[in-house]
């Protein structure tokens, strides 16, 4: 096993993620499956190759630099047009702190 | 008028002679588009009025005899991944059920400015993760070619509604073969260009490092039209790129003879052989067009997959922790703390793969594993890409298959994760590589179902890819 239900049962909480029992199970075993599948890549030696984190080509180092010039962003009203709950212009959430 | 059988360049001429206007194309797109819906379930949303207007404009600049654009009078579909101003985008995810976007996309925008027509939203996988537009919430698309199969994924609806005729192109987003694959299953021309040819600005993120917009069309013209308009550097998205657009146009009547073609050798292994067989007749085409045919070999490519799900679970995971139950118009009812929030509101609204997704990612990331999977997975893209330049030394262009196997059916595959994940091989090493990459029929197997043929290029070199597409197609490769 490469991964057990308690383990996914943590990863869920990590990701904020609720899960029932039978997700729970469904899920430990497909990341088992896939996890396996991707023991695979353990057969390549790696050592001296640089990550490639982005798409590299040819480009200035500096040229998705920008003048900071300030511009018009959303008003209120629309930032919070698709909030499930808003109010006196914010959003809204369950309280989080007791007086 | 048969919209199913006008290009870009047949509405152009019809606007210019006025045999119709462009109000007239978009009535007959909308109507259509109502009609095939029932049977493909291809379009999630029309926008009838929104098309109708920016048709209105078009005729009003020919009337007064004014340049209408590149994409006069065309009817547009629109990825539901792609953001729409005051048109909900859905994500095919009951989690932006009823998202309405305050803004629009780059690539929407230029479609617009140059007189498209956006008609409609199209169907997909949820936020664009699967192989068969079985994940959307909204119910998959049916494939206009067989309607008992699957269109491909996760652009299924932007390749079905250019194949059933409804739209001339459309706009679809590729990650790990999302354009390609449906364009394959449905027997249209789908392109995926360089990476940061086309601003991601307005969509959705699912894999940063990964993501394209790209074309659909019938044809390799209209295909190229639309990326010529889309393309470019955009400053809302800083991976965009400087590089300067060629002249598609140009290069699509360029011939292809003398080019010089690598035919991987990893690509033709495990390959279904009525798949194959096309795959080999199109290459025979491509020697009658004075192609040097060469052997190459990409020795990292059965690493690409194992790769390719570390790097855009990752990413997945951390772009999908937005959809918070805060912003995005969704709430659990049934939460009563801060922390019960996130957690109940994305239990509930993501489907079964999204959610496998971001786990998968959560997990890799996790303290103690970056190194094992992250960092890992980082070098093994760097190999990838490597083979790709290698290759690219001693040809111009890939020569590949696209897809394992044709359509299949609606179910066939929807319980097996891994094999979903493992018929996405082909498609993956392009992503991975960033290079431009695109599907062209190749002909279709004995029972009718096409088969796609991938061209792969060096970066920025869409014209020596539009160019060898287009003499294939010329010399009647999408029907051999």
């Amino acid at each position: 096993m490469k991964i057990t239900e308690q383990e996914v049962r943590s990863v869920a909480t990590l990701a904020h993620l609720s899960l029932d029992d039978a997700e729970i199970r469904r899920m430990a075993h497909d990341l088992d499956e896939i996890l396996t599948h991707i023991d695979k890549l353990n057969e390549l030696d790696t050592s001296g190759v640089e990550p490639m984190a982005q798409v590299l080509y040819e480009a200035g180092e500096t040229a998705t630099l920008r003048e900071d010039l300030p511009h018009t962003g959303f008003d209120n009203e629309t930032a919070l047009a698709n909030a499930p709950l808003s109010g006196a212009g914010h959003f809204k959430v369950p309280k989080i702190i007791e007086r | 008028m048969d919209l199913s059988k006008l290009t870009i360049a047949a509405i152009r001429g019809g606007l210019a002679a006025r045999r119709f206007s462009a109000a007239e194309i978009c009535a007959e797109a909308l109507r259509n588009a109502e009609a095939e819906n029932q049977k493909t379930n291809a379009f999630l949303r029309l926008c009838p009025e929104r098309a109708l207007e920016a048709a209105r404009r078009v005729d009003a600049k020919i009337a007064a005899g004014e340049d209408a654009g590149a994409l006069a009078g065309v009817p547009v579909g629109v990825k539901d991944v792609i953001v729409t101003r005051g048109v909900t985008t859905t994500c095919g995810s009951r989690m932006l059920e009823h998202w309405m976007p305050p803004y629009d996309a780059t690539a929407v925008e230029r479609v617009e400015a140059a007189g498209g027509l956006v008609i409609g939203k199209t169907n997909c996988d949820e936020f664009a993760m699967g192989s068969s537009n079985e994940n959307s919430a909204f119910g998959p698309v049916r494939n206009p070619v067989a309607l008992d199969r699957v269109p491909g994924g996760s652009s299924g609806g932007s390749a079905a509604v250019v194949a059933q005729g409804t739209a001339t192109v459309s706009l679809g987003s590729d990650t790990g073969g999302s354009i390609r694959q449906p364009a394959s299953f449905c027997g249209v021309v789908g392109v995926t260009p360089t990476y940061g040819r086309v601003s991601r600005y307005g969509l959705v993120a699912f894999a940063s490092s990964l993501d394209h917009i790209g074309p659909f069309g019938r044809t390799v013209g209209d295909a190229a039209t639309l990326l010529q308009t889309v393309a470019g550097r955009d400053p809302l998205d800083a991976t965009s790129a400087f590089a300067p657009v060629h002249d598609y146009e140009a290069a699509i009547r360029q011939n292809a003879g003398g080019m010089r073609i690598g035919l991987p050798a990893e690509y033709f292994k495990g390959l279904n052989s009525e798949t194959g067989d096309r795959i080999m007749k199109g290459v025979d085409v491509l020697k009658s067009l004075g192609c040097e045919i060469v052997d190459v070999t990409m020795p990292h490519t059965e690493y690409a997959i194992a790769a390719y799900y570390i790097i855009c679970t990752a990413e997945a995971s951390a772009n999908l922790a937005r959809y918070d139950g805060v912003r995005y118009t969704v709430r659990s009812d049934r939460a009563q703390t801060l922390a019960e929030m996130y957690e109940f509101t994305r239990g509930e609204a993501f489907g079964a793969e999204v959610k496998r997704r971001i786990m998968l990612g959560t997990y890799v990331l996790s303290s103690g594993y970056y190194d094992a999977y992250y960092l890992k997975a980082q070098k093994v893209r760097a190999l990838i890409a490597s083979d790709f330049a290698r290759a690219f030394e001693k040809v111009d262009a890939l020569v590949t298959p696209v897809s394992p196997f044709p359509a299949f059916k609606l179910g066939e595959k929807v319980d097996d994760p891994l094999a979903m994940y493992l018929s996405d091989i082909y498609t993956i090493t392009g992503s991975l590589a960033g290079v431009p990459c695109m599907s062209v029929p190749c002909g279709a197997t004995p029972d009718g179902l096409p088969v796609g043929m991938q061209i792969l290029a060096r970066h920025f070199d869409e014209p020596g890819m539009f160019q060898l597409a287009a003499s294939f197609e010329r010399a009647g490769g999408f029907t051999v």
